[in-house]
């Protein structure tokens, strides 16, 4: 059926009007082309975004503390409170669901240099932390170690410094391990440089500008006593880090005294909501694509079909012809469909090559420009690429049907006597 | 062969109904060789179409080769028009974009026949009418008498009873007029039923039976005895013109 005169006869009529060919064509090229475009740039923002978090854990949560806002037992509204260590106990006790615990404190100064070394000084954020917080929030040292149980146990003077820190205190060629920085006038030596593996920021500033020290050596060493600023904690498997999130502000304000329908006292957020939303807004963004590609699509699909009536407007005599001499309506049919789906598919696959080759070129440039982009791998997937191979398919039949029925609703007759 | 029994056809024109056939009673025998005349505007060419299924009718009935043909899906129709019948028109109607021998061949390969064997096929029949030369030639690159000769080619090739001819002379000048009808006449020699339609009265002259139409109606057939006289009669109707 589709054999070598089928192809010709295409080929032949579309070659008769190059430029109108070429007009329609660019319509579907177009179409496809944003699509892919479009597709390849929300699929890039994605993983951009996805890739900046994915070393963070996804069923984690954080609390702080506010004042509070309702007065209760005796307490006026206002009241400023804040965690201790025996609340550490307290939900370990109380809260089974939860599989790592780590309460911070955060070091920071107000304005001034913090650290100091030598001649050379800087500003950077301090954070009091268990060893449990890496599994949180991933980080991975580049040189040395990072913080262990052992460091927490014994109170030592030890600190893991962010890449920034080590570029400003050290010279390029010191070797910053075991060396010593005195941060807010307390000697801590450096055992490991860390690098950041996710974007997510608690407590704010460069995570490149971070100083992390053992959580006890901090509380005893800066006369927090025994206070908390900070609590991280994931939840078990098998367990909804917001449920988890509202049980543990349940008996947290149980234990401070704070009334349980105060919704300020605790300050506290989830990272699986935060990818809920994360995870609706990318596929908003598909389906936006989607709509406006396939929108786009339909123009040059319409102007496909368009040009096929003026096509089998011009041809009438000849359909009559091959119709006097034993075409069949659903051959001459088939003839006009093919046509409309090769013109298409031709089109789409010129759209769907260049928009993947400006993908691949804009993904080297990305690449070049390194790892600081919340863009990232621009790219079509197979599963993409063949469903938009069929919808051009499908497009083009539908294309080239209209103009079809038509065509064979000339009856030969009156296509013979068409002597146009 | 064909048989025709109180054929009616009316076109409608907007809102008025114009009656084109009144009634057309008409037997041709297998191997027949048939001109149908008339002023235009007799019907002549509804006649040729509803006789190769290229049209309805609306009323009577008309037998081909002994099968009833009324009310025939699109499909059936031309694959029927495909076996039993090979179509020369006025205006050559050959496909612009095909080649002498891909235009004869067409007929074969809406039948099916794998490339090779039709294109085999359809040097044969060039072969036949003198055109082998002119194989590989577009038709824009022909003489009119050519492209007829191409044409009746293509119909022959699928080897139809009859051919139909609607003017096949129309467009052509007298001596290449003269060629095709002789080579129609030779095709009529080997047995196939070969009906024209013409207002050319030297051509109607070359075939065994005139038919007249006037007004949808049959107005007189001359048979082959009486062509002599047809002949003498029209040879008086051109010296009084």
């Amino acid at each position: 059926m589709l054999d070598l005169d089928l192809w010709k006869e295409i080929l032949s009529a579309l070659k008769q009007n190059r430029m109108r060919s070429f007009m329609t064509a660019f319509g579907v090229f177009w179409g496809i082309f944003m699509l892919i475009i479009m597709s390849g740039a929300g699929r890039a923002l994605e993983n951009g975004v996805l890739e900046g978090v994915k070393a963070f854990a996804t069923n984690s949560a954080f609390f702080w503390t506010e004042r509070t806002s309702i007065p209760y037992e005796g307490f006026q509204r206002g009241r400023r409170w804040i965690y201790d260590n025996q609340d550490i106990e307290y939900i370990r006790q109380n809260v089974k669901e939860i599989e790592y615990l780590s309460p911070r404190l955060f070091g920071w100064q107000q304005g001034g240099d913090n650290t100091v070394r030598g001649e050379r000084t800087g500003s950077f954020n301090i954070f009091g932390d268990y060893p449990d917080y890496f599994k949180i929030d991933g980080w991975t040292p580049v040189k040395g170690r990072l913080m262990n149980e052992i460091d927490v146990r014994q109170k030592r003077k030890v600190c893991v410094i962010g890449e920034r820190v080590e570029e400003m205190m050290f010279a390029k060629d010191e070797d910053p391990i075991g060396q010593y920085l005195k941060i807010s006038g307390v000697y801590f030596q450096v055992v490991g440089v860390i690098h950041p593996e996710t974007r997510i920021n608690i407590g704010g500033g460069k995570k490149e500008e971070t100083i992390i020290i053992p959580f006890s050596t901090m509380q005893t060493a800066y006369n927090y006593g025994d206070e908390i600023h900070f609590f991280s904690v994931t939840a078990d498997k098998g367990t909804s880090v917001s449920e988890l999130e509202e049980k543990l502000k349940r008996i947290l304000k149980e234990r401070h005294k704070i009334a349980p329908d105060d919704m300020q006292a605790i300050g506290s957020f989830n990272i699986e909501a935060e990818f809920k939303k994360f995870s609706m807004l990318f596929f908003g963004i598909q389906a936006l694509t989607w709509i406006v590609g396939i929108g786009t699509l339909m123009a040059g699909v319409i102007g496909v079909s368009n040009i096929m009536l003026v096509i089998i407007k011009e041809r009438t005599q000849e359909i009559g012809i091959q119709r006097a001499i034993g075409a069949t309506p659903g051959k001459i049919m088939l003839h006009i469909i093919a046509e409309s789906v090769f013109l298409t598919v031709m089109a789409g696959y010129v759209g769907l090559s260049l928009g993947v080759g400006l993908l691949e070129v804009l993904n080297q440039i990305l690449l070049r420009a390194g790892d600081e982009m919340f863009f990232r791998n621009p790219e079509v997937n197979l599963t993409m690429a063949l469903s938009a191979l069929a919808v051009l398919v499908f497009s083009g039949a539908f294309a080239g049907f209209i103009p079809a029925r038509r065509a064979i609703k000339i009856k030969p007759i009156d296509a013979l006597r068409d002597e146009g | 062969m064909i048989t025709l029994n109180n054929i009616h056809k009316s076109y409608v024109m907007g809102s008025s109904k114009l009656h084109v056939l009144k009634g057309i009673d008409l037997d041709i025998e297998q191997g027949e060789f048939v001109s149908i005349m008339g002023s235009s505007g007799s019907g002549k060419s509804t006649l040729l179409n509803i006789l190769g299924m290229l049209d309805n009718y609306d009323d009577g009935s008309y037998h081909l080769d002994n099968r009833l043909i009324a009310d025939m899906s699109e499909k059936k129709a031309a694959q029927l028009r495909n076996e039993m019948v090979g179509f020369v028109f006025q205006s050559f109607n050959l496909i612009s974009f095909k080649n002498a021998m891909e235009n004869v061949a067409l007929p074969l390969y809406y039948k099916g026949v794998n490339r090779k064997k039709r294109n085999t096929m359809a040097m044969e029949y060039l072969e036949k009418l003198g055109l082998a030369p002119w194989a590989n030639h577009m038709p824009n690159e022909m003489s009119g008498g050519q492209k007829q000769r191409v044409a009746i080619a293509r119909a022959l090739i699928s080897q139809p009873k009859i051919i139909l001819a609607d003017e096949p002379t129309g467009a052509l000048d007298t001596t290449t007029s003269y060629e095709v009808m002789e080579i129609l006449k030779e095709i009529n020699g080997a047995g196939i039923t070969v009906i024209i339609v013409t207002h050319e009265h030297d051509i109607a002259a070359m075939t065994q039976k005139v038919v007249r139409l006037k007004d949808g109606r049959i107005d007189e057939i001359i048979r082959n005895g009486e062509l002599k006289a047809f002949r003498h009669t029209y040879t008086k109707e051109l010296e009084t013109a």
